[in-house]
């Protein structure tokens, strides 16, 4: 499968399906600080991701001054 | 996995909550954690003026449309920092948020407002860390438009991680003044200030992040490039770690403290009601507030080093 990390704009293959769970752990990110996206829709860690796919990895942490 | 709600087939997971959602149920779960939020600490009624702060972010834009869905009067307050492409972008998803919309978008560039005064410079001529004198710039002028154009109030778009990585970072050091003043609705201590509230103080950045997701709405999702190295985001990193050992830590941590720490530390941190500013006129503890204390450094600075470049000119 193919994972778009963003905001680090960074692809990765990875082979073999996979839940996101375990992919997210795979790839070190933590639970709850990232959306999985497949298409427009989004993934709970229960899904399962196909060898074929593509999904996006959005980190949703920001962080600085706040407001 | 399935919708907590109406059993149909969920598309996120809520481990703080025991719950998962399918779209229409999220959608209504969210905007109801921000109705109870409003309604319960008080924080503003449907005949007040909003002001809100919005950066191009998903907690800005998400606050605003869920404010806009409710029939709430608001106007967005953009501030343009200067950073490069990074704030031409924020503009840019602001701006056409709003006017998708059909909202009113007031726009600060500071750039514009007198030579030195974008993030960069400002943050290079005072040696200030960049968070630091960019959090004194958007306090000044979120302050300054609120009271000079007439609102009730002042909202951001805070959420539940800023709120526990503010804590961590206030207890760690035992800031007490700084304790005694976090909570969601920050009444005015002078007659130039307004209420400022934070409606998602108990909405985490993941469930703004999927508000706007499933709104469809686009926001910049790049982080600032002065962020890196911050301190709030390794309090927040600590966070999510225990969050994720133990979900619901977040939520239990910022809760118990509005419920049990925080008013204990007002008790005993009373603060004198502010003068103003001989600079800007603004409410201020001092004679000048940060912002006009920050400015007088820059001009000082900078001519300095105008100085400095015309000696060694050759003559």
């Amino acid at each position: 499968m193919r994972v778009h990390l963003h905001p680090q704009r960074r692809t990765v293959d990875i082979d073999g399906r996979r839940r996101v769970g375990q992919l997210l752990a795979e790839l070190g990110v933590l639970p709850g600080t990232a959306m999985v996206i497949r298409g427009d829709v989004l993934l709970t860690d229960a899904e399962m991701v196909e060898d074929a796919e593509e999904i996006e990895i959005r980190a949703v942490i920001s962080g600085g001054s706040g407001a | 996995m399935k919708c907590t709600r109406c059993r149909g087939a969920a598309e996120v997971q809520l481990r703080a909550h025991n719950s998962a959602f399918c779209r229409p149920c999220y959608l209504l779960f969210f905007r109801r954690q921000v109705e109870r939020a409003i309604a319960s600490e008080n924080m503003f009624t449907k005949e007040e003026r909003l002001l809100i702060a919005v950066s191009g972010g998903k907690d800005s834009l998400a606050l605003w449309d869920v404010l806009v869905d409710l029939g709430y009067d608001t106007t967005g307050l953009y501030l343009g920092l200067g950073i490069g492409a990074y704030s031409s972008r924020s503009h840019d998803k602001a701006a056409a948020f709003a006017a998708a919309r059909g909202l009113a978008l007031r726009v600060v560039e500071l750039a514009e407002e007198g030579p030195g005064m974008a993030v960069p410079a400002v943050a290079g001529l005072t040696r200030r860390p960049a968070c630091s004198a960019c959090g004194t710039m958007k306090r000044h002028y979120f302050d300054q438009v609120a009271h000079d154009e007439g609102f009730d109030v002042l909202l951001t778009g805070h959420n539940l991680d800023d709120e526990a990585a503010r804590l961590m970072g206030n207890v760690l050091r035992w800031q007490r003044d700084h304790l005694a003043r976090q909570r969601p609705v920050l009444p005015p201590s002078h007659p130039k200030f307004v209420r400022k509230v934070k409606p998602l103080f108990l909405c985490s950045e993941y469930e703004t992040a999927v508000y706007a997701f499933m709104r469809g709405i686009d926001y910049i999702v790049e982080e600032c490039p002065n962020a890196a190295g911050a301190s709030q985001l390794v309090y927040k990193d600590t966070l999510n770690r225990l969050e994720a050992a133990s979900p619901g830590t977040k939520q239990a941590f910022v809760k118990e403290f509005l419920r049990t720490g925080q008013p204990a530390f007002a008790s005993t941190e009373a603060r004198e009601a502010p003068r103003e500013c001989t600079g800007c006129g603004m409410p201020s503890y001092g004679e000048l507030c940060a912002f006009c204390s920050m400015m007088r450094a820059v001009q000082a600075r900078a001519a300095s080093r105008a100085a400095a470049s015309d000696r060694a000119a050759p003559a």
